[in-house]
Formats: structure tokens, C-alpha cells, sequence
């Protein structure tokens, strides 16, 4: 039935000829459109739940009032996976759809294409799942807002629980490229700086996604490490948990390990889930508080599926996309940023706030340990770390930004 | 020494899986000669079906006899495609089957996702080998042992099968000489299917065994594809055992490199790839006659410059096109000027693939070249756009002059993967140099300036490079020198013997397709603004061969067809469907089989043949 269905919406999207549908028309000046992006056929696991997350939001914030009295449409678009292809989508969103605002993203680099040309063109852009550091730091720009806890705030609340832990053996697995780079670089920065008596003894940097998790498990193993750092996930973190698992790597040791509790990376490993591990993660089954018991029933009678951490950023950042233009009382870029800087609305995860310095919103992450549930992963003991306390002061902040921005 | 031990066994059990994969493609080009792209998508669906399978049929008997009904059920799937759409276009220059294969790769990708969900799935461990082994203490899992013993197991079957039966003596025969074997009475329609079903069997067991090991999702395919061929040209087209040895180097290579250098996965496959083709320009146990066919472009018809009414009509669309920001919004004005972009990418490996015959699966690099070179000229130099624009174009040149120097004792498709090797390895310098290229975050801030600002500025300095381009690489072509490269190409002894020395032809078309690639590089980087390890990623240089076939890699104006076509329809689907591979797979394989000469190709043959009608008693077209 499902496939029957998403062929057929293929098939239609096929034979319907082009500017005569996508074509805006003029003068609706009775709604405010965001232009919405993300890796929908690359990174399905993630995106296909951020959808429903978003079009949550989009479906509660039309039903009180819209924005100003206007309707909130979205134009959402494919990105591609790829900085290159999610600039030309960009460009499609603003000069023909016309968007007010562009919202989204997953991978980093494409966040950050999409963070310059906002810039470029003078355009607010609400990133919502990109993780790297540069984005509102090195990189920053007036026109760039993100919601997640960043690189940097996951890494600052794992290192707390690390330096708790007696192992001063440590050592690293992360992919090979930004994402892995940047948050070995913190974690291992902060880490230090709390436990001096701390030695790195051994390092793997797998291609992400193309991890030979045999001799990558055994090389780790060889250094005897006490502790292990994780920053895989997706497909490389189920082919290192099994061939840890099998080879004895994670017994009798303690593990560090950025994403893992987020149902996207945690659920497909079933009852082989790890057991133990110290991660970041999103526990929708244990997060008690009224605003996530509200979301929760809402998902849940939407559409008949629990929540992945996708659904959560998805409906956040577009009902932070609108809290933007309904304060802003304008779709002027200059009059959005205004509205942006210090904005607070609530989450699921509770209150957050946009810090007027380096557009960083406050939202925290969840830090627990994991287990195994009737046959499922979980996270045991989740707490939640508010992102206010793991961020640097904004004067700090404001000092890493480039100049005049 | 336990840890050595432990460490060897290990990339035992990684090289038995590379093994399998690539000894499925090694088969298939050796007798069909099909570069069959879609072998990893065989394998992601043997991977698939086995999930479904092993979740369904319970008990130990259920689990394995659901890999192999899996690996049957895909093997099946591979002879209707084998039957429905390559015994088609067999007699198409040679490549153009690849277009087929890539189209169904593109189809299988949206597939799974549709068939089986977004979510990766892990499948049941295999019974009777879920635990561990403590070998010299030192945990083996019992998966890799069985792993360890497939490997060798499955090449002595294989050896079996084709020194001790029937079949195996015909498919040996025809990997030697396959006109030969059809002129003697053997039956090549069937025999082709059943090597293509054999090497997809392969292809989806490794899929189907992979189960125990990692989550099946839809990045499988691409993950495998081009490992697996790097290994095949290691060990050598055409050889199973030289596919064999090949999976062992890279596997222990890598097993024992990573302990030296953490961050070797990455090239390693490809850095003795280019040593082993250094050393054995034919691979490890490969012959130089195999794979000795008339390179693609060979074409009865010679090629004639455009008459003076063809001249008119290309003046005509420049000026049509120089209108188009008159009466279209900035968006049309902005994917136009990609599509220029790409033709002039198309254009430039035109030169190399048609003109000078010469295959290259790496042409992103010239094109990452040219884009990392306004990149360093920006932002290291401090230079303007002009000034960027002019001095890319010399690193693209640069680039492809050393790179043919070090490539001229190749040829075919051990040189096509060497530019693939070269490629890959500069990709993975801009993706590690993080203080220069900036990694994967890449190098942001290149915005045109002054009248290129505007979509329409940068539409006209991109169309009249784009003229500039395309104008020179025609009036190579119908030069002297560009009868030099075309004699050279279809006859190279003969060309030798009246003074036009082949390697130095080949050298040129590199020089000047590498330049054309790198003036695309440079108008790409302005376009977007920045410039990320894409540019020089292996999708690229697939595109950039995807356009040429598809216009018609035998004519001369092809290539722009081919890059107009394919570009303007990948950008228009991805703004319509969340599909678009699908969409743009099934496309593609329609093209492929109603045109099977490419888009250009097929008109001229209309032409040839309307021209043949109107004047009865010329049999041949003027």
C-alpha cells in the first residue's frame, strides 16, 4: 500500500508539467511562504520523520491564527545531499517560489553553502540540524540562525561525564572527515583540560560510511585502551557495535559516544544495541515534561508512528521559523534578524532562546546511558542538559565570529 | 604476535567479501565487455532480499536458504535486465552499455528506499556462527572464519566451473575472442545472459552475507561499486584469480595500514591501484590483449564540419540563448548557466573520449582542479574574478599534462581507472588538507563580482566562455592536428608510420580536455559561490560521461545535446520529486534503448537515412 501510494506521488509529481504548477502566483499576499530543504532522498532515516515533524507544526501554527492573521506555507525541496545541488534548490526557493525565509539542512557542508548564500542574497536562513561549530562561529553570519545543540555543546556534555570516569587510557574512532574532526578536536580539548592526567593513546578515522570495522576494532583493541571515544553512527555504528561486540572491544570498557541515543541510530540496532555507553540522544519513551507529553500525543495521532530526534527538530525549527516572522511582523530580511536575536519560544525540549551574539539557540540535548529494553535500545537515566550551560558566553562567542558580523 | 595474527585473519575475512563482488564483475566485462555500474545495486538488493527472507523463514535452514534463494532471486532479476535492456544495445560503442547500467542504478536506488523504508535494517547473525573463536587470545568472530574459508572456496568452484565444464570452456572462449567463439557456433544471447545472471548471483550473495556484519540501506551500492572495480583492474580484467589476489593486497593493505596511518582507509584502494598500474600497466595477472576493441568514437561516417546552413542555425541558438534573461526570472537564468557549465564539461572529455578515443572515468579531477584553482586564487592569492578565471584554467592544464606523462603506458580501461585513481586521491587531499581547502566544509565567499553579481552578468560571461570553448574544441577537431588525434585514435600504427606520434596526440587531448574541464570547474565555483571535494567526487565524473553517451559519444555535437538534456532534466526533477532518481533512471533507460546511438546520433542516423531515400543509386550518405 505504502509503495503503491509513493508511486503513484512519484509518477504524479512525473507527468505534472512545470512552471504552469510551480509557478507562484502573484499577489498572494495572504500567507508567508518559508522555502524548506533538506537531504530527503539521501538521508531518509532522519528526513522522512523531520517532514512529519515540520508539517506538524505547520498544520498547529495554521490552526491558531497562522502568522499575523497570514497562512505559513512551505515549499519544500529536496536538497540532494550536496552543497552544490542545495544552491541551485536555494536559488529555486527564492527567485521563483519567493520565499520569505529558507529553513533546513542536514549535512554541515550544506549548511554552511546555504548559510553563505543567505548571506549572499540577503536572506534569513534558520539552520536546523547541521552540527558544525563554524556555522555560528568561524563562519558566522547576521543572516545564519541554528536550533541544534551544536558540535561543540555535545561535546562539552560528554566530556562533563568522561572526566567523571576513572579511565585514563583513551581512545578515538571518529569518521574521516569535518563533522568527526571537529568534535574529536573539542571533546579531546575539553576532556584535557578537566583531566590533565588524561593520555590519547590510539586513533582510527574510518571513511564515514565505508568503515572495515574488523581491523578498525582490533587496532583499538591493540592499544588497550580504558575508555573508547565514539563518533560514528548510522551504517559504520552498526558494523563497529557488531564486530566489537564480537571481538570483546567494549567489555570491561567505558564509552563516550556522540548521536547514539537518537532513535534514528539506536532503534535499528534491535536487542544487539550496546549496553553501557555514555551518549547524547533523544529517549522519547522517558522525557516526561508537559511540553514533550503534548508533542508526543499530537505525532502520535498524526500519524501513527513514535518520534525520531528528526521529528523533533523538524517541528521545532518551523514553529521557531514562525515565532521569527510573527515577531518580526514583516518578511523583511533586516526586520526578521531583528525579531531572531534573543527570540524565545518553547519546545518539546522546554524554553529555548536564539542568544542575540552568535545566533545559537540554547536548545540542550538529552545525556544518558544506554540499554536494552524488551529487545530494544534505550537510554536509561536520561537527563536533560540545557544548551545555555554548555555554550561559551556570548561575549566569547561574539569575539570568534568574523568581524562586523 | 597474537595481534598480527588476529590482525591478518581479519583482513582475510574483508577481502573474501571484496573478492566475491568483484569477481562477479571481472566475469561479466570479461566476456560481455559491459562496465556494469548497477553491479552494486545487485548487490544492495541481494542484501535486501536476504533481509526480507531471513526475517520471514525461520530456523537455520530458513536463514541460509534465504541467502541463497535471495542471491537466486536477484541472480533472475539480473538476466531480465540483461535480456530486457543490454542484449539491446550490445552493438552500441562500446560505454554506452554503462549508461544502461547506471540508469538502473539509479532506479534500484529510490527503489529500496520505496520497497523496504527510509530506516536501516539489521538482519539476523547467521546460525551456528553467531559467537566468537578466542584464537591466541584474541577474539575471532566465528563469521569471519566461515568468511575466510568462502573466499578460496568460492574461487576453486569458479575455477571449476570454468576449466572443467561445458559452459565455463564456451565463456572462456568468448572472453578471449568473442567473435571468433560466435562464428563458430556459440550461442552468445544465452551465453551472455548466463554470465551476466552468474556475476549478479555473486554480486547479491556478497550482498546476502554481508547481513551478520552491517545495517542493509540504500548507500550500499555506491559504497561497493567502485571498490569492487578497482580491484578487478588491480587483479586485472578479465581474471578471477588476478580479482582474487587484488582483494587480499587491499584488504591486508589496509588492515596493516591503518595501524601506521589511521586515516588511510580513505585512498589506500586507490594508491595501489595506481602503484600496481604503475609497475603493470595490464594489472597483476591481466594480458594485454584482453580488452583490445576499436575505442568507442570509431565511426564509419566521418565527421564534417558544420555547412554553412549548420552554422547559421548555432548562431542562431547563441543568440536565442543570449536572450534568454530578457524574458525569464533569475532562476531560469541561474540553472541555465549550470547547464552551460556542464556542457562545457561535457564538451571537454568529448575531446578526450571521442576525438583522441580515449576513456576517462576521472574527469572531475580536471573540473575540482579548475574550481580549487579560483578557490586558492581568492582566496590565498587575493586575485579578482578575472584574474581567477584566467589562471584555473592553468592549473587544469597543468594537471592533466602531468597526469598524462604519468599515465602514457596505458590504455583503455586501465587508463580510464587510472584517472579515476587520480581523481580520487585529489579528492581526498581536499577533503584531509583541512588548512588549506577547508575539508569537507569547503571554501565559501567566492561570489562573482561587479557585472557578474547579477544572475544575468554571470549568465553571458558563462555563455560566451561556453562559445569560446565549444568554438575552439570544433575548430581542433576539423584542424590538421584534430585529423592527427582522429587518425591517431583509429589507427595508431598507421599514424605512427606517417610521422603523428599517438602518445603525444593523447597527451594534447589531455592537456586541452583537462583546460576545458577546468574553465567548467572555475564558472561552477562563482556559481555556487564556494567550492567543496564534490567537484572532484566520482559522481562528476559519472555525470560527465552520462552526458556525453547520452548525446552520442560517435557525433560531434553530442555532447552538448547529451549535457543539455541531462542537466536540465536533473535540476528540473529535483525540484519536482523527492524521486528524482527514479525518475531521471527510467528516463534514461528509455533513451538508452530507443536510442541506442544517443540523442545526436540517432538524428544523424534519420538524416543518413532520409538523404539515402531521396537520392536512389547512392547507397552511401554523401
Amino acid at each position: 500500500m505504502k509503495f503503491r501510494k509513493t508511486m503513484a506521488m512519484a509518477f504524479a509529481a512525473l507527468a505534472l508539467s512545470g512552471p504552469a504548477v510551480t509557478a507562484r502566483e502573484a499577489g498572494l499576499s495572504g500567507e508567508v511562504r518559508v522555502g524548506e530543504l533538506n537531504s530527503y532522498s539521501t538521508l531518509p532515516s532522519f528526513t522522512e520523520p523531520y517532514r512529519k515533524g515540520w508539517q506538524l507544526a505547520v498544520e498547529e501554527v495554521n490552526a491558531t491564527g497562522g502568522v499575523n492573521g497570514k497562512k505559513l506555507t512551505v515549499i519544500s525541496r529536496d536538497d540532494g545531499g550536496k552543497p552544490a545541488e542545495a544552491l541551485t534548490v536555494a536559488n529555486e526557493l527564492l527567485s521563483r517560489e519567493k520565499a520569505d525565509m529558507l529553513v533546513g539542512a542536514f549535512f554541515s557542508n550544506v549548511g554552511l553553502a546555504l548559510s553563505d548564500f543567505a548571506k549572499q542574497k540577503k536572506i534569513v536562513y534558520l539552520a536546523a540540524e547541521p552540527l558544525t561549530d563554524a556555522m555560528v562561529w568561524s563562519q558566522g553570519n547576521p543572516y545564519t540562525f541554528r536550533l541544534r545543540a551544536s558540535n561543540y555543546m555535545q561535546a562539552r556534555m560528554l566530556a562533563e561525564e568522561a572526566a567523571k570516569l576513572p579511565a585514563k587510557r583513551w581512545a578515538v574512532i571518529a569518521p574521516n572527515y569535518e563533522y568527526g574532526q571537529s568534535a574529536v578536536a573539542v571533546f579531546k580539548k575539553l576532556l584535557s583540560e578537566k583531566r590533565p592526567d588524561i593520555e590519547w593513546v590510539a586513533e582510527q578515522w574510518p571513511p564515514q560510511g565505508k568503515i572495515d570495522a574488523g581491523p578498525v576494532t582490533q587496532a583499538i583493541a591493540a592499544a588497550k585502551p580504558e575508555a573508547i571515544l565514539n563518533v560514528m553512527f548510522g551504517p559504520d555504528l552498526v558494523k563497529l557495535v557488531r564486530e566489537g561486540n564480537a571481538r570483546g572491544l567494549f567489555k570491561d570498557r567505558a564509552v563516550v559516544s556522540f548521536l547514539t541515543g537518537e532513535p534514528e541510530y539506536l532503534d535499528p540496532l534491535k536487542d544487539e544495541a550496546p549496553v553501557g555507553w555514555i551518549v547524547t540522544g533523544y529517549p522519547w519513551y522517558d522525557i516526561k515534561t508537559p511540553e514533550h507529553a503534548a508533542f508526543l500525543k499530537a505525532y502520535q495521532e498524526r500519524f501513527n508512528d513514535y518520534p525520531r530526534l528528526g521529528s523533533i527538530i523538524g517541528y521545532s525549527a518551523m514553529h521557531a521559523a514562525a515565532a521569527m516572522l510573527r515577531k518580526a511582523g514583516s518578511t523583511d530580511a533586516s526586520k526578521l534578524i531583528e525579531a531572531g536575536r534573543g527570540l524565545s519560544l518553547t519546545t518539546p525540549f522546554g524554553p529555548v532562546t536564539f542568544r542575540p551574539a552568535d545566533h545559537q539557540s540554547t536548545m540542550g540535548a538529552f545525556v544518558g546511558v544506554t540499554g536494552v529494553r524488551d529487545g530494544k535500545g534505550v537510554m536509561i537515566n536520561p537527563a536533560y542538559r540545557k544548551g545555555e550551560d554548555y555554550l561559551p558566553s556570548e561575549a566569547d562567542a561574539a569575539k570568534m565570529r568574523p568581524a562586523g558580523n | 604476535m597474537s595481534f598480527w595474527i588476529a590482525q591478518f585473519l581479519t583482513g582475510l575475512a574483508s577481502a573474501a567479501s571484496l573478492f566475491l563482488v568483484a569477481s562477479g564483475l571481472s566475469i561479466i566485462f570479461g566476456v560481455t565487455r559491459v562496465v556494469n555500474f548497477a553491479h552494486g545495486a545487485f548487490y544492495m538488493v541481494g542484501a535486501y532480499v536476504a533481509w526480507s527472507l531471513t526475517e520471514r523463514l525461520s530456523g537455520a535452514f530458513g536463514w541460509w536458504g534465504g541467502v541463497l534463494l535471495a542471491a537466486a532471486a536477484v541472480a533472475a532479476l539480473g538476466a531480465l535486465a540483461e535480456i530486457l535492456v543490454l542484449r539491446r544495445i550490445y552493438q552500441a560503442p562500446e560505454l554506452f552499455q554503462l549508461l544502461a547500467t547506471f540508469g538502473l542504478t539509479l532506479v534500484a536506488a529510490d527503489l529500496v528506499v520505496m520497497l523496504w523504508g527510509p530506516d536501516e535494517l539489521v538482519g539476523r547473525r547467521a546460525p551456528g556462527f553467531t559467537g566468537s573463536i578466542a584464537l591466541f587470545d584474541q577474539m575471532i568472530p566465528a563469521w569471519d572464519l566461515f568468511l575466510i574459508a568462502l573466499g578460496p572456496v568460492a574461487l576453486g568452484l569458479l575455477w571449476l566451473l570454468f576449466n572443467r565444464t561445458r559452459f565455463g570452456v564456451l565463456v572462456r572462449a568468448a572472453t578471449q575472442d568473442r567473435e571468433m567463439a560466435a562464428a563458430l557456433g556459440v550461442n552468445e544471447k544465452w551465453l551472455f545472459t548466463g554470465v551476466f545472471a552468474l556475476g549478479v548471483f555473486l554480486a547479491a550473495l556478497a550482498g546476502a552475507l554481508q547481513l551478520p556484519r552491517e545495517s542493509v540501506n540504500h548507500h550500499m551500492d555506491l559504497r561497493i561499486i567502485v571498490d569492487a572495480f578497482v580491484v578487478v583492474v588491480i587483479g586485472g580484467l578479465g581474471s578471477i584469480t588476478g580479482a582474487f589476489v587484488a582483494a587480499l593486497l587491499v584488504a591486508q593493505l589496509n588492515a596493516f595500514g591503518i595501524l601506521l596511518f589511521p586515516k588511510i582507509s580513505l585512498v589506500i584502494i586507490f594508491l595501489v591501484m595506481a602503484a600496481v598500474l604503475a609497475v603493470r600497466p595490464w594489472g597483476l595477472l591481466g594480458r594485454p590483449d584482453v580488452a583490445q576493441r576499436p575505442p568507442a568514437a570509431t565511426s564509419a561516417r566521418p565527421w564534417r564540419p558544420l555547412g554553412g546552413a549548420g552554422r547559421l542555425a548555432m548562431a542562431a541558438l547563441v543568440l536565442a540563448a543570449a536572450a534568454l534573461p530578457f524574458v525569464s526570472g533569475d532562476y531560469l537564468v541561474i540553472a541555465a548557466t549550470e547547464t552551460l557549465i556542464f556542457a562545457i564539461l561535457a564538451v571537454s572529455l568529448h575531446v578526450l573520449l571521442s576525438v583522441a578515443g580515449v576513456a576517462s572515468f576521472g574527469h572531475a579531477a580536471f573540473f575540482g582542479l579548475g574550481a580549487y584553482g579560483v578557490a586558492l586564487a581568492v582566496k590565498g592569492l587575493g586575485l579578482g574574478m578575472g584574474a581567477a578565471l584566467a589562471l584555473a584554467p592553468l592549473v587544469g592544464l597543468v594537471g592533466a599534462g602531468l597526469f598524462a606523462l604519468a599515465a602514457a603506458r596505458l590504455s583503455g580501461v586501465y587508463l580510464a581507472m587510472l584517472t579515476l585513481a587520480f581523481a580520487q586521491i585529489l579528492w581526498s587531499i581536499a577533503f584531509q588538507w583541512v588548512e588549506v581547502t577547508g575539508g569537507d566544509n569547503g571554501v565559501l565567499g567566492l561570489w562573482p563580482a561587479g557585472f557578474a553579481a547579477q544572475p544575468a552578468g554571470f549568465y553571458w560571461l558563462t555563455l560566451g566562455l561556453a562559445v569560446l570553448v565549444i568554438g575552439v574544441s570544433r575548430v581542433i577537431m576539423f584542424s590538421p592536428f584534430g585529423y592527427g588525434l582522429r587518425g591517431a585514435r583509429d589507427e595508431a600504427r598507421r599514424a605512427a608510420s606517417i610521422g603523428v606520434s599517438p602518445g603525444l596526440m593523447r597527451w594534447c587531448a589531455f592537456a586541452i580536455a583537462g583546460t576545458g574541464a577546468a574553465v567548467a570547474g572555475a564558472l561552477f565555483a562563482f556559481l555556487k559561490g564556494s567550492v567543496f571535494p564534490d567537484t572532484l567526487a566520482i559522481p562528476v565524473s559519472v555525470d560527465s560521461l552520462v552526458m556525453v553517451l547520452l548525446g552520442g559519444v560517435q557525433t560531434t555535437l553530442g555532447p552538448l545535446a547529451g549535457a543539455v538534456a541531462y542537466k536540465a532534466l536533473s535540476i528540473w526533477l529535483l525540484s519536482q520529486t523527492q524521486w528524482s532518481k527514479l525518475a531521471l533512471g527510467l528516463v534514461i533507460l528509455a533513451v538508452v534503448l530507443a536510442f541506442p546511438r544517443g540523442l545526436v546520433g540517432v538524428v544523424n542516423q534519420w538524416r543518413d537515412r532520409w538523404l539515402t531515400q531521396r537520392r536512389p543509386g547512392h547507397g552511401e550518405p554523401p
